[in-house]
């Protein structure tokens, strides 16, 4: 088997005193969907933060041969990782296309750029009328589009996407699913997807860990999870 | 009487307003910019300007020409800034806001202390950076001084403004002003723009100063402290996080008080601040996001 594009290995993160994940371990191949379940509370978000370094984390976090687990999020970054937090992380004062520039912030490759935000435009071409407007007044659903698009600016290797669905409309939802689908299948790119909705996130990946009180539960292929009815029962509530 | 009012003094003293106005603007831009990147008012940014002042003054003293030493000045002063915030700012960046204004307070006394201890206490004077006759615009006669003042205080300005505005490191500060989280994860490095914010506050502190001292016949340690009053007022009467409101504030609070003080006679020179409180409590009262401020546009 050849080496994963992200391995955590025994990884426990803390807020303060408050302990939030008790040792988990998760691969993400290269090209791969991921998906991690679970309840409110059960460590979703916090494993996404602890990849990216924006909670304080020990254990053995590796990407693509590197070891991320003592950096920070800017250096996380710079490998090729591009976290879409929760709450989008938009930058509301700034303007769409400012958003959009400062998702190359790390990179140097002018023409790549160039060439990324044509590619970038062709998955949200509405982006290009609103370039000029303030992205803080942009609706729900065209922030996470746009956190979306601006995590693909750094021509990432790996999105860790937090809560896509969070309180948008269901077709805007299947919308950013769709567009996340065929960027995996276009562009091969890996995506460790945190999701609240179990349903949508199990058909838009290929594998999946549920999470439990900061712990994996259970782990398989995302349509053995789907058929398993005691697991659809006791841990996704469906 | 009114038939005989004056025009051409008008036009002088809207001018003479708009230089101290001006001055103002680039000690009120500073407090702006640290404003919104760490949501605090920094008392010693007058101070620091008065230090940056003593600094230039001891580079014309050892011969140096004023542009020069007023060159050298902003740059010494920019490292300062970064050296100030990495010292004595970062180590509370995490403390709540309370904690970063005591010690922006501390610092008020720390530097004016070792300006006093560096500096003795005599009378100072820097030269005129500019030719002080008259220059005839259209009929009306000028100060030279005035008009240059207006021209440095506005050009550093706009400096700043092309920073912010067509620069990537701008960008990434504003970013990081913004929202310093979501700036991490795309890579900025977001504590260094702190510093930077810092030092760029500080560069223009010392231009403010600058322009203040030689405007003055003497001037001592406490040149700033009614500059950073004016500055303050200014850019709450724009809006204590617009940096085009601080400059715009302070203009108008220049001429404001400058006309006030010539044509009413009672508040003559002697009450000058306390028109620019009571510029600082009005606003307050009646609108207190300034004329330019605003609330932040969040949708969830």
């Amino acid at each position: 088997m050849p080496e994963p594009l992200l391995q955590l290995d025994d990884v426990e993160a803390r807020y303060g005193p408050v302990k939030a994940l008790h040792g988990v371990s998760l691969t993400v191949g290269e090209g791969e969907v991921v998906a991690v379940l679970g309840a409110n509370g059960a460590g979703k978000t916090t494993t996404l933060r602890a990849v990216s370094g924006t909670v304080k984390r020990s254990g053995e976090i590796v990407f693509a041969g590197n070891r991320i687990s003592r950096r920070p999020p800017e250096a996380v970054a710079r490998l090729g990782i591009a976290h879409v937090p929760e709450g989008r992380g938009t930058l509301t004062d700034l303007t769409v296309r400012e958003n959009l520039r400062l998702g190359a912030y790390v990179r140097r490759d002018r023409a790549g750029i160039r060439d990324d935000e044509q590619r970038v435009l062709s998955y949200f071409p509405w982006l290009e009328l609103r370039a000029g407007q303030r992205a803080g007044t942009l609706s729900g659903g065209e922030q996470q589009m746009l956190a979306l698009a601006r995590a693909l600016m750094l021509r990432p290797k790996l999105v860790l996407l937090d809560e896509p669905s969070l309180g948008l409309a269901p077709m805007v939802v299947s919308e950013i699913f769709r567009i996340v689908g065929e960027l995996n299948e276009r562009e091969g790119l890996a995506v460790l997807v945190v999701e609240q909705n179990a349903v949508l996130a199990l058909e838009a990946s290929s594998r999946a860990y549920v999470l439990e009180v900061g712990k994996v539960a259970v782990e398989g292929s995302s349509a053995e999870l789907r058929r398993n009815e005691s697991v659809r029962r006791s841990y996704l509530g469906y | 009487m009114l038939l005989a009012f004056d025009w051409t003094e008008l036009a002088q003293q809207i001018v003479v307003g708009l230089a101290s106005g001006g001055v103002w603007a680039t000690l009120a831009l500073a407090l702006v910019l640290i404003y919104r990147s760490t949501g605090v008012l920094n008392f010693a940014q007058g101070e620091m300007a008065m230090f940056s002042t003593f600094i230039a003054w001891s580079l014309v003293h050892h011969g140096l020409s004023y542009w020069a030493a007023f060159a050298l000045t902003i740059g010494i002063s920019f490292l300062g800034g970064v050296l100030v915030e990495r010292a004595v700012i970062r180590p509370v960046e995490d403390a709540p806001v309370l904690t970063v204004v005591i010690v922006t307070l501390g610092l008020f006394f720390v530097v004016n202390g070792a300006a006093r201890w560096i500096w003795s206490p005599e009378v100072r004077s820097l030269p005129n950076a500019f030719s002080t006759r008259p220059i005839d615009v259209v009929g009306v006669a000028f100060s030279i001084q005035d008009l240059g003042t207006i021209g440095v205080s506005l050009g550093a300005v706009g400096l700043l403004w092309l920073f912010f505005r067509f620069t990537k490191l701008g960008l990434a500060s504003r970013a990081a002003a913004v929202n310093p989280e979501a700036s991490r994860l795309l890579g900025v490095r977001v504590s260094w723009m702190l510093a930077l914010g810092w030092g760029l506050a500080a560069a223009m502190g010392a231009v403010s100063g600058m322009l203040t001292a030689p405007a003055l016949a003497s001037f001592d340690q406490n040149l700033m402290q009614p500059v950073l009053l004016y500055a303050f007022a200014g850019a709450v009467l724009g809006g204590i996080d617009s940096p085009f409101g601080a400059v715009v504030g302070t203009l108008i609070l220049g001429v404001l008080v400058n006309l006030i003080g010539t044509y009413v006679d009672w508040i003559g020179t002697e009450l000058r601040l306390p028109v620019a409180l009571a510029v600082i409590l009005g606003v307050l009262l009646i609108r207190p996001t300034g004329l330019f401020g605003r609330e932040a546009v969040r949708r969830v």
